[in-house]
């Protein structure tokens, strides 16, 4: 039925698509807004008791990632598969080297007694509950959108293996990519939003 | 016309025969059939759903069922009618079928994540009835959701609310995948001012679903995350606001009312000028207004939160720019009025329910102002009024012309032509019914008779017996014409390809169509309602 594939339609489905990811999180920004305006104080308190190491190191993890699978399409595109593969692999890496990072954070976070409904957060100021409920639903769901991410990835990754992927066919690694970007973007968000500007 | 298989007849490849053949089809009128059905059997069900709630209030006191069956059949009957009638009937069915071949494509640009689409709709139905099931029964809040009370009731909220997300999922995927098959299939010499009425509307729409549902979606993931985790985010003891959830929440659930009701406008817009042998007055003030409500309509949420402590001027802007909105909705129905002016009517059955809905939309739309303003909405809101001046738009509007629609189309899509009579009468039928259930329910709601409650004050008696006489009627007329449907298949009497004389491309193709949609290439008119060579034609024919 359909001769050629048409790519420009492709990606444009792709950015719909991711479009409506931010949308999903700028719910959760306003909720950050607003809380901040009420809040300003003990969202500073809550800030200072994360670990901007954790978070600075996430971050660089992430922006090579992002551009390694960049280099990832690219390598396809010159149909040089091992490269392509080696690239992908270390994105993955990546990502998991930012869940394990994102786990010891948690770790730590939950044995100074700071999760939700944690005694300590029952207790304090009421902006300081909500800070802490805004950093785990907020970087939760994106750890979650991190891990999407890496299950396409994987997949983009077998397939580039089993050349079902090449310089003449790459849509599916292309939006995999932009996906994995669209987690480093929402990342590049979050992370002056908790660890930096408070 | 030459003789061609129609989409039914053509043979599946090998390993996808039998049932098979429809579900892991990839073709785009298979699988509007297949939401067809869906749609069919919950709409049916909440219809009985809601029939059993007014049965309930007709007199005073318990009479079928209990307080706690009540609150979470209101709940289901809002549920299914919202996220599993009106959000997805129009364009998952008409729009899936249509769509592609108002344009001159074969198919629609994704055509596997359409069949995806179907399935997280069907899993979405499914889930909400595992719900009601499981747990502590079915959620008793609603269809809002709204906190403190969802987050601390011991009914099934969570997995309701799954069901809901899921449907926002399947509705957004549809959306997408429309404005690309829009923006990259149209066939040639068809530029965006040659698209039918009906394709703009779901373009407007798809806009609508992409740009507000991911809103929907995240305050639902909230409510969940709150019932397990217990943050807090919209608990006041703890430093939450529960006005943001109703922020979040209306920030979809509004534009989501323009999701269901741009799509009916569409099916107007094509019905009216059919049917007047006339042009369609103003064309493009039909786009603009599709593309003005869409744009208008997100910016209009807070209307719904006038009483929820919002400062007085976000209540002004707001109301105000809830007016806005009237402006581009009255050019469409003074649209239509004026393409029947002076034109040749024909009615039929199609023409007799767009009517009805203009009418009956037309009621809904001036009594939305109503609450518009602020200050009348005050003394209205929470009350009977809000629930008839939302099944006016919604079902006088959306329903009857998914009805309007359903005969519209019928024939293409099944090649068959259901008997007249019965249609007008059923038809008639509901009209009459809808306006005896819905009328008392107005003058219930300014003599201050809440809504959502299972039992009223003794004067409110009348009015609530009266609602239900006319529910009788109208489910009765609304039976009569799914029988009337459905015995067109006993009947068998096939319909040509152009039984109503229509000028947009579904009618230049054999009914049922082909499985590639066209047996030629389509030939676009410069104007898709030119109806000249249909006027010619009825002449040479009359000789």
């Amino acid at each position: 039925m359909e001769t050629a594939i048409d790519k420009t339609g492709v990606k444009i489905g792709m950015w719909i698509f991711l479009y409506s990811e931010i949308i999903l999180f700028g719910g959760l920004f306003v909720l950050y807004a607003v809380y901040f305006h009420t809040f300003p104080e003990d969202f500073a308190e809550g800030g200072k008791e994360l670990n901007r190491i954790f978070g600075t190191a996430n971050t660089l993890v992430l922006l090579i990632s992002s551009f390694t699978v960049a280099a990832s399409i690219t390598a396809v595109q010159r149909r040089k598969k091992g490269q392509a593969i080696g690239f992908l692999i270390f994105s993955l890496l990546c990502g998991l080297a930012f869940l394990v990072n994102k786990y010891f954070e948690w770790g730590a976070k939950f044995h100074h007694d700071l999760y939700p409904n944690s005694d300590l957060l029952l207790d304090s100021e009421p902006g300081f509950n909500i800070f802490f409920g805004l950093y785990y639903t907020i970087t939760g769901l994106h750890g979650l959108h991190v891990i999407i991410g890496m299950v396409l990835l994987s997949i983009s990754l077998g397939l580039v293996i089993r050349d079902k992927v090449t310089d003449q066919r790459y849509a599916m690694l292309e939006n995999s990519g932009l996906y994995w970007h669209l987690v480093d973007l929402i990342w590049i968000y979050v992370f002056p939003l908790f660890y930096l500007v408070l | 016309m030459e003789q061609v298989k129609s989409f039914y007849e053509t043979p599946s490849p090998a390993g996808l025969t039998g049932i098979k053949a429809w579900l892991l089809t990839h073709d785009h009128k298979r699988l509007a059939l297949m939401y067809l059905w869906a749609v069919f059997f919950w709409l049916v069900l909440a219809v009985f759903l809601g029939m059993a709630l007014r049965l309930e209030l007709m007199f005073i006191g318990e009479t079928i069922m209990g307080p706690e069956v009540y609150n979470s059949f209101f709940t289901l009957h809002g549920v299914i009618m919202i996220f599993l009638f009106v959000i997805p009937a129009i364009p998952a069915i008409f729009g899936n079928f249509f769509l592609p071949i108002q344009i001159g494509a074969d198919d629609v640009f994704f055509p596997r994540l359409n069949l995806f689409s179907w399935y997280l709709y069907m899993i979405g139905g499914l889930v909400a009835v595992i719900s009601l099931f499981t747990g502590d029964g079915f959620a008793d809040t609603g269809w809002t959701f709204y906190v403190p009370f969802s987050v601390s009731t011991e009914t099934n909220v969570s997995l309701t609310v799954t069901a809901a997300f899921i449907l926002g999922m399947s509705s957004l995927l549809t959306g997408l995948n429309f404005v690309t098959t829009i923006h990259r299939m149209r066939g040639k010499g068809m530029g965006w001012l040659q698209i039918p009425l009906f394709t703009w509307s779901l373009y407007a729409t798809a806009w609508v679903q992409i740009l507000a549902t991911p809103v929907i979606s995240i305050t639902l993931v909230l409510v969940v995350i709150e019932r397990f985790l217990n943050i807090g985010l919209f608990d006041p003891a703890r430093g939450g606001d529960p006005l943001l959830y109703q922020h979040l929440f209306w920030m979809y659930s509004h534009p989501a009312v323009y999701i269901m009701i741009l799509p009916a406008m569409g099916i107007i817009s094509e019905i009216i000028p059919v049917f007047s042998r006339k042009a369609i007055f103003g064309y493009k003030g039909i786009i603009i207004s599709s593309m003005a409500i869409a744009v208008a309509g997100s910016l209009v949420w807070a209307h719904h939160m006038y009483t929820s402590g919002m400062s007085d001027v976000s209540v002004f802007v707001f109301s105000l720019l809830t007016f806005l909105v009237a402006i581009p909705t009255a050019v469409k129905v003074f649209s239509w009025i004026s393409t029947m002016y002076k034109g040749s009517i024909l009615m039929t059955p199609p023409l007799l329910m767009a009517l009805i809905f203009i009418y009956l939309f037309s009621v809904g739309g001036l009594t939305g102002l109503v609450l518009g303003a602020a200050g009348t909405d005050i003394h209205v809101h929470d009350t009977t009024f809000v629930v008839a001046h939302f099944h006016f738009v919604m079902f006088g509007g959306t329903g009857f012309a998914f009805f309007a629609g359903l005969h519209y189309w019928w024939p293409k899509m099944f090649g068959l032509m259901y008997n007249f009579k019965r249609a007008y009468i059923s038809a008639v039928l509901a009209a009459i019914g809808f306006i005896f259930h819905y009328i008392p329910m107005f003058i219930l709601g300014l003599q201050g008779m809440p809504r959502r409650y299972f039992d009223y004050l003794p004067q409110f008696e009348t009015g609530n017996f009266l609602a239900g006489f006319g529910g009788i009627l109208m489910v009765a007329g609304i039976l009569l014409m799914f029988i009337n449907l459905w015995v067109s298949f006993r009947v068998r009497e096939t319909a040509t390809a152009d039984p109503w004389g229509g000028t947009t491309l579904e009618w230049s193709v054999p009914s049922p169509p082909p499985l590639h949609n066209f047996v030629n290439e389509p030939e676009v008119l410069e104007y898709p309602y030119d109806f000249s060579g249909v006027l010619a034609r009825a002449a040479k024919d009359k000789g």
